[in-house]
């Protein structure tokens, strides 16, 4: 157990070293050196200089990465070209915007795994009746949606149409809220995305759960507690359940990187102020250093949730202990 | 001697053709399939055709302000969009693009996936480690900020796109290519070619590959679905090319410009039907094609 953990976080550090040497070399590379575009996105010399300066840019190329890897362990993640949120450090604009991305998704998956969970079960339960072949298919439709394009829709339908919702944003704009007040109104504008990717991400976990589910219906254990006359509510909840959750848990591994970007998409499209927004800002403006940052701390979480569910299942699975 | 080599390559000619004449047999059988062959080739005719009866182009203004927005009518089946262009015509005109886009971006993938996974899978060792670990760190990256971050280092042109598409989405393949191997590589007669001193170039080439080949294929058919979606992905979020409009580029005009709060339905709903549309057509058709090629997956 502690020999598998040991290798799997020797083997992330070497992923996120690769990630941090990719990031490096690839703002490098690209059409154009630095500093045209440093030129290019500001307009004083002055500001030029700092910005060329702080990169390090009259250094030579081993150095520069260098000085990047301990600006990295630091803390330091740059300036950006452009200011957001009434700031230009990279990494305070980042970790500003994080709570509401993780508020979102955290809501989301949730909604996302419950909901899955229990139409999956229902489904194996029911299966080869209409109901089943219905919320399978429905499953499948929504598997392969555009998580924009559905967001669009829901916009059109419950905020443009409906007027239920508001059409983005985090709080009302122009009302100052305190207290309970504040949070009903967060709350209120969360529903809809929130809403939305989980929605989409039900029907992956549906689907999932209905194969799994039937797959271990037929197991010889769960006919030998029929037989000792346990009530199929038991059977379901403290023999089937259990097993089934650790496909799902690999599925939700899985889709942590599908969630990553289907919440840029989404908070681009509610205006939700949390990261994925921002990196789509950046990414408009070409704001290279903020774009760098947000890839970075993306690519690190996607890394650090591998490696805990790795660790996981261990516990989860006793056979993977051995 | 020679007159036997070109009989047995008649003989192989003429199986090639009966297989292949049995393959679309079995397609058309399967309902799944077939379902998903009419869908692709629909939208297939419209992206070689459509852009020829309909012509469009991305400059093209309204006069005047009344021609914005104008709901569906006969004179605009499908209405008109924010620059007062006809919505029909800019989603034949997306078609070909986005089509183009989703071929091109698969036989990247399918090719970088193929060698690595073949390679890896059979030469094995050192070279198979090393490769997975890269495939391993494309796995774990979030693809979406990745395809953000290459498309805004590359720039906005269509072959640029397809690039990235194809760079960012091998290392699934790679894995179920070099499985394939592993399991290919076990057969008798690969070792029986290996005895008989053959290179290991030569069996990778003319063994290995040939017997890889369906699961690509269908897996190939399964890519071009998802390269699709990634494609509109991308131009939604303003990377698309903007003289080679696809239907993402055209949902990125819709959203800038509000579609959906002014309730511009017909703007936005038709070119999202129609990627999942051909997204549906091009996984039926791949499951349908890994049932009818890989018949030992059935018994899975």
């Amino acid at each position: 157990m502690g020999k598998r953990i040991l290798k799997k976080f020797f083997f992330s550090c070497v992923t996120i070293v690769f990630v941090v040497a990719f990031n490096f070399f690839l703002f490098r590379i690209m059409p154009g050196d630095v500093e045209t575009i440093i030129a290019r996105a500001t307009t004083t010399e002055a500001v030029k200089q700092r910005l060329i300066e702080k990169a390090g840019l009259h250094r030579p190329l081993l150095e520069q990465f260098w000085i990047y890897m301990k600006d990295l362990l630091t803390g330091d993640f740059g300036e950006a070209f452009n200011s957001y949120d009434g700031s230009s450090n990279v990494l305070t604009v980042i970790m500003g915007r994080i709570p509401n991305t993780v508020i979102l998704l955290f809501c989301a998956e949730l909604f996302a795994i419950i909901a899955g969970l229990i139409i999956g079960v229902i489904c194996a339960q029911k299966r080869t009746t209409k109901l089943d072949t219905g919320l399978l298919s429905g499953s499948l439709v929504l598997y392969s949606m555009p998580t924009f394009w559905f967001a669009m829709l829901l916009i059109f339908l419950f905020c443009a149409t409906l007027h239920i919702f508001p059409t983005g944003g985090i709080f009302t704009p122009g009302r100052h809220y305190y207290g309970m007040a504040k949070i009903l109104d967060y709350l209120k504008h969360m529903i809809l995305p929130m809403l939305c990717m989980g929605i989409l991400m039900m029907g992956c976990y549906a689907i999932t759960m209905r194969s799994t589910m039937i797959n271990i219906l037929t197991e010889d254990y769960i006919n030998t507690a029929k037989a000792k006359g346990f009530s199929t509510r038991y059977i379901l909840f403290h023999h089937a359940i259990p097993n089934a959750m650790i496909p799902m848990a690999t599925i939700i591994a899985l889709n942590l990187a599908a969630i990553l970007g289907g919440a840029i998409q989404l908070e681009t499209l509610f205006s939700w102020q949390g990261l994925g927004q921002l990196m789509y800002d950046a990414l408009n403006r070409r704001d290279y250093p903020m774009l760098q940052g947000c890839f970075f701390i993306s690519a690190v979480a996607m890394i650090l949730a591998n490696f805990l569910t790795d660790v996981l299942y261990g516990f989860i699975d006793p056979r993977i202990r051995e | 001697m020679k007159q036997r080599y070109s009989d047995t390559d008649a003989l192989r000619r003429k199986l090639a053709v009966m297989k292949t004449k049995d393959f679309m047999k079995q397609v058309w059988a399967n309902k799944m399939a077939r379902v998903g062959v009419i869908i692709v080739a629909f939208f297939t005719l419209m992206a070689i055709f459509g852009p020829i009866v309909m012509p469009f182009r991305t400059t093209t203004m309204a006069a005047s302000r009344e021609f914005i927005f104008n709901p569906p009518s006969w004179e605009h089946v499908l209405g008109t969009d924010n620059l007062g262009r006809d919505v029909l015509a800019y989603l034949v005109n997306g078609s070909r693009n986005s089509l183009i886009v989703g071929l091109s971006a698969t036989v990247i993938t399918i090719v970088l996936g193929t060698l690595i996974g073949v390679s890896s899978g059979y030469i094995g060792g050192w070279v198979d480690n090393i490769l997975m670990r890269i495939t391993d760190f494309f796995l774990v990256l979030p693809w979406l900020p990745f395809c953000m971050v290459l498309a805004a280092i590359l720039g906005n042109s269509i072959w640029n796109i397809i690039l990235v598409i194809g760079l960012t989405g091998w290392s699934g393949t790679a894995r179920v290519i070099r499985a394939q191997t592993l399991s290919v590589k076990e057969q008798q007669y690969v070792e029986r070619m290996v005895s008989v001193g053959a290179k290991k170039g030569h069996i990778m080439w003319k063994h290995i590959l040939p017997n890889v080949f369906p699961l690509v294929f269908s897996e190939a058919i399964l890519i071009v679905s998802s390269s699709i979606l990634t494609e509109t992905s991308l131009a939604f979020l303003g990377l698309g090319d903007p003289t080679n409009p696809s239907w993402g580029t055209m949902l990125n005009d819709a959203f800038d410009t509000d579609a959906m709060t002014i309730g511009a339905w017909w703007f936005f709903i038709t070119p999202g039907v129609c990627v999942i549309l051909v997204a549906l057509g091009f996984t039926l058709m791949g499951y349908a094609f890994d049932e009818i090629l890989n018949p030992k997956l059935k018994e899975r």
